[in-house]
């Protein structure tokens, strides 16, 4: 493939999300005790579709969706390990960032998906630091640009090694045309507390800036010369390793390969499935509450490990959730339903919640479960709740149902089956108050019902109690409550009518609905870099012909439409 | 398929298999039947010799009876269903036709429905005070007739509402009956049916050409790709032709009257001699058509470009018209003022469906002029009665920032308002037409304004004891 090729034509390679430690082809996961390391070593004949070579550690999504598998197993799997060190295996080459014979070759979609898998997974990187006791530490020991340097800025700390050559650098403005999209600019300025005078010389030198400077410029936080390298890593990994909270002694649970049947028509796990409706261009989800014996004791959560029901459903969440955003572009409705008791929804959220401060694991199926709602809330998709009879949209799994942009409830019951069982029904617990904060740092409820305290108040006092359509109507947890003389009209013509709007105007106005309120670091890297990198991409500058993305490497200069717009 | 009067509502739509269905029409019901209470005829009657429609299909679907009016079987009536039904313009010319509504036509399709829906008993409220002044029992038994149906295609409306545009449909449905013809807080949506009818002369008027317009439109909406509401629109288009009847017959009748008092009395002033000049019908007839091409919208519009290529709103007889129904390609012409001076352009014909639509209506509208100065000519009567020109008189479209005369002279606005009184009723005109208005409800007896009709209806005589008071 040539980069004059039109990359939008080109056809979608279907992406898997499936790996361990044991087939990466581009990571090493070693582990010291307390310490673990994470060695990039691309492998450059490794890119996950054919048409680039990976050089100089650059990376694509193939080695992206290692690093997740990485960052996802060292909080299951190795809760011994309390800080971990992210570092290269190549001589004097960090990580070049993402690879720009890629970026240039890869269709629009392609691009924005990428750049947001790799975005969530630096922000599971800070939340790993943040909440499970792992500090990460990027050890630069090589030339770190782009993406490279975006990868050290999630850590915790970055040390360079100070060899009169290794520059961590922000190129993408002066050598590519577009911006540095994973975090880069935002988490400068915002977390490193980079003056934005000094920032914005550092986006515009390509060769970067090395040694003490660095540090002044708080862009790293140490440089630590050559021959004393290594040890001094260690030192450091060791001390935030001490100020790790992480209980002693614990042990791990192996995360399996989730057990997945794809056809034609769908993906189906074990508690979550989806069913696909091409012609309407919607798929319908529909997660399964818990069945079976509720663990008793913490003891039998770990013995249960990845088979405990909150942490099965989340896993295949995430991996339905990454699946269709990657591979099924067209199915822009995603329609999620509950199956299950709400009673057996409540009492699992109950050991979560009883046990979250006191047990590792538990708090990490929390904070998995965030990411995962977290996921959806960027998600470029229009989500519609259904609240059926017999759904279990109760306390966690209600989130599913807030992270919405619409839900329908059906007010009693259809017609055959009115004979038997009871009307829908949802239940408000503590977990949708703050347990599961979106990127704007509020609850789903906040930032449903932002300004209006008072409200959210009111819900609070409504707690454990079964919520009818009519009420939830009054309470504006729903969006509309249609009886069975309407529901299936209102929602057939609610889904033919979205499939017909702009996919572009609708994933812009639900991005602006979804999140009202403050601005966090991490709704900004959304919502502002992201934003602006999409428009970048798209624009000739860039993605054109003559564009500096496509150009580059070809030994000709871009050819810029000089228009300011 | 026949009608089944054994129902609550009289349908032909299988309403006792749809139990949804016949939850929201029956729960409607009570609150249409106040509406024709409060809102409905004036006169009190006993009963009303009527037409009741009991089959769709071409044999014989009208029967004859006195009925008392509030007991009349409003119902819900399609025409039949054609299995092979293919769309017949518009860029998904060729596949099946829509029985139901597609969601990314439904807000579309739902204003359609309100707009036609809101006019028909729009017109009932505007000729609410009518029944007070008949001419004859014949002429009463007409307008009765005309409401009643006029009643039963809001039905039609609500119909199409409440099967297929959900709970938003519903309340559209419920707003139909709330607002009302004339009322300042909450007026019919068209502005030509917030007029009061104040004498039969405008009546028929209104029949003839208002009505007309609704039969147009009916036509376009009876080519939809939405099959409900082509076979809906279809059907009522055959209760439409009884008003177009009555409006032709009746201007008839008082061109024929006239021309006779003129003979008689020997001058065109026929006032004093208890008649309506001619001078007087032609500035009807110029009040009537020009307000009545407002409503075909502006000559150019996107709107209506939409509908078509979409599917929702055909032109008039689209499927007898020899293009390729689609029309990204044609032109057409309209006529338009520029520089001073009426003259044409060239558009793209897409952008000209209401001018299109508008043409039909009028050489449809140039057949009833014939045939009312054959009744003049017929009378020995040397003037004749003309249409004007169609940027005579207009608020809509690309005449409204002009003055054209009925003659189609482009003039300044003070030759305009030195002449107006010659080309639209004036408040004397108007007085002295109303002065003539004074029941006549012994049967066989008949006003002096206005000739008898020559048949009566259903082969009754005009004698007949066409209504029955208290």
């Amino acid at each position: 493939m040539t980069t004059t090729a039109d990359p939008d034509q080109a056809a979608i390679p279907a992406v898997s999300f499936d790996t361990d430690p044991s087939s990466y082809r581009h990571w090493t996961l070693e582990l010291d005790g307390e310490v673990a390391y994470l060695r990039l070593d691309v492998d450059e004949s490794g890119g996950i579709v054919p048409g680039y070579e990976l050089k100089m550690n650059s990376y694509d999504l193939g080695v992206d969706i290692e690093l997740y598998d990485a960052t996802q197993r060292l909080r299951f799997e190795h809760p011994e390990v309390r800080a971990v060190v992210v570092t290269s295996a190549k001589d004097r080459n960090f990580c070049a960032g993402a690879n720009i014979r890629m970026l240039a070759q890869s269709s629009h979609p392609w691009k924005v998906n990428f750049c947001k898998f790799t975005n969530e997974t630096r922000n599971g990187i800070e939340d790993a630091t943040e909440h499970s006791g792992q500090t990460y530490l990027a050890a630069v020991n090589g030339t770190a640009a782009g993406g490279g340097y975006e990868l050290a800025l999630a850590c915790e700390e970055i040390l360079l090694i100070d060899d009169n050559s290794s520059a961590v650098s922000l190129p993408e403005v002066p050598l590519l045309g577009v911006l540095p999209g994973t975090g880069g600019l935002t988490r400068v300025v915002d977390k490193r507390r980079v003056r934005k005078d000094r920032a914005d010389v550092f986006a515009t030198r390509s060769e970067g800036v090395r040694g003490k400077q660095a540090v002044e410029w708080k862009l790293v936080d140490e440089v630590i010369p050559k021959r004393v390298w290594d040890e001094t890593v260690r030192e450091r990994a060791a001390a935030a390793a001490a100020r790790s909270t992480r209980p002693a002694g614990a042990q791990g649970i192996p995360l399996p390969p989730l057990q997945r049947e794809e056809t034609e028509q769908g993906i189906r796990y074990r508690h979550v499935e989806a069913r696909f409706d091409r012609p309407l261009g919607v798929v319908e989800i529909t997660v399964h509450g818990p069945e079976g014996d509720l663990p008793d004791t913490v003891e039998r959560v770990h013995a249960l490990g990845a088979d405990f029901w909150p942490l099965a459903m989340t896993r295949e969440l995430d991996d339905l959730v990454l699946r269709l955003r990657a591979n099924e572009l067209e199915l822009g409705t995603w329609v999620i339903r509950t199956k299950g008791e709400v009673e057996d929804a409540l009492a699992f959220e109950r050991v979560i919640v009883e046990h979250s401060r006191g047990d590792w694991l538990v708090n990490e199926i929390r904070h998995y479960f965030k990411r995962v709602l977290k996921r959806l809330d960027v998600t470029s998709r229009s989500l519609i709740a259904l609240i059926e009879p017999g759904s279990c949209f109760a306390g966690a799994l209600l989130e599913l149902a807030l992270a919405c942009d619409r839900q329908y409830m059906l007010e009693g019951l259809l017609e055959e089956d009115a004979q038997e069982g009871e009307p829908a029904q949802i239940v408000l617990s503590d977990s949708n108050f703050g347990a599961f904060p979106m990127s704007n740092g509020l609850s789903r409820l906040g930032s449903r019902f932002y300004g209006d305290d008072d409200h959210v108040a009111k819900l609070h006092q409504e707690t454990g109690r079964r919520i009818e359509a009519a009420e939830a109507m009054e309470l504006g947890l729903v969006t509309d409550a249609p009886d069975d003389i309407d529901w299936e009209d209102e929602i057939r013509i609610m889904l033919e009518e979205r499939a017909s709007l702009s996919p572009d105007a609708l994933t812009g106005m639900e991005a602006n609905h979804r999140f009202v309120g403050p601005e966090t670091m991490e709704s900004r890297i959304f919502s502002r870099l992201t934003a602006w990198q999409n428009w970048i991409f798209v624009r000739p500058n860039a993605s054109g012909p003559d564009g500096a993305l496509r150009r580059y490497g070809t030994g000709r200069k871009a050819d810029f439409d000089r228009k300011r717009v | 398929m026949s009608i089944d009067y054994s129902e609550k509502i009289p349908n032909n739509v299988d309403l006792a298999g749809d139990r949804k269905l016949q939850r929201a029409l029956e729960s409607w019901q009570p609150n249409f039947l106040t509406w024709w209470k409060t809102m409905g005829p004036a006169v009190p009657t006993e009963d009303v010799y009527l037409r009741t429609a009991v089959a769709v299909g071409r044999e014989g679907w009208a029967h004859f009876d006195h009925v008392a009016m509030e007991e009349y079987r409003w119902g819900v009536f399609l025409a039949e269903r054609n299995a092979d039904r293919r769309i017949a313009f518009g860029e998904q010319k060729g596949q099946p036709v829509w029985q139901q509504v597609p969601g990314e036509y439904r807000a579309d399709l739902q204003r359609l429905i309100v707009i036609q829906g809101d006019t028909e008993p729009a017109s009932v409220e505007q000729q609410r005070r009518l029944g007070e002044t008949a001419p004859s029992l014949y002429d009463l038994r007409n307008l009765f007739q005309v409401n009643v149906e006029e009643g039963r295609h809001l039905w039609a409306m609500v119909y199409l509402l409440h099967a297929y545009f959900g709970r938003n449909g519903r309340e559209e449905a419920e707003a139909l009956l709330q607002r009302n013809s004339g009322d300042l807080d909450s007026p019919r949506i068209l502005g030509a049916f917030n007029e009061e009818t104040p004498d039969w002369l405008s009546f028929f008027m209104f029949t003839y050409f208002t009505d007309r317009d609704g039969k147009y439109q009916l036509g376009t909406l009876k080519e939809s790709a939405f099959d409900p509401l082509s076979r809906t629109c279809e059907f009522m288009l055959k209760e439409e032709a009884h008003h177009m009847f009555v409006g032709t017959t009746g201007v008839d009748r008082v061109v024929a009257r006239s021309a006779e008092l003129m003979r008689e009395h020997d001058t065109e002033d026929i006032a004093p001699h208890g008649g309506i000049p001619l001078d007087v019908i032609q500035k009807y007839i110029n009040f009537h058509y020009s307000v009545s091409l407002d409503l075909f919208g502006s000559e150019q519009s996107t709107n209506a470009a939409n509908y078509f290529t979409a599917g929702l709103k055909g032109r008039w007889q689209e499927e007898r018209r020899k293009d390729d129904h689609v029309l990204t390609e044609d032109a057409a012409r309209i006529e338009l003022v520029r520089d001073g001076e009426l003259t044409t352009d060239e558009v793209p014909a897409l952008l000209a469906l209401n001018n299109d639509l508008r043409t039909e209506y009028v050489s449809d509208c140039q057949s009833g002029l014939k045939r009312w100065n054959r009744v003049l000519e017929q009378g020995g009567i040397d003037a004749r009665l003309y249409l004007p020109h169609v940027g005579f008189n207009r608020d809509v479209g690309l005449f409204s920032d002009h003055h054209i005369t009925p003659k189609g002279d482009l003039v300044g606005p003070d030759v305009w308002e030195a002449n107006r009184d010659r080309w639209l009723p004036t408040e004397a005109d108007k007085t002295h037409v109303r002065s003539l208005m004074r029941p006549v409800y012994e049967p066989g007896r008949i006003a002096g304004w206005i000739a008898p009709p020559s048949h009566g209806i259903n082969d009754k005589p005009f004698e007949y004891e066409y209504v029955h008071f208290p």
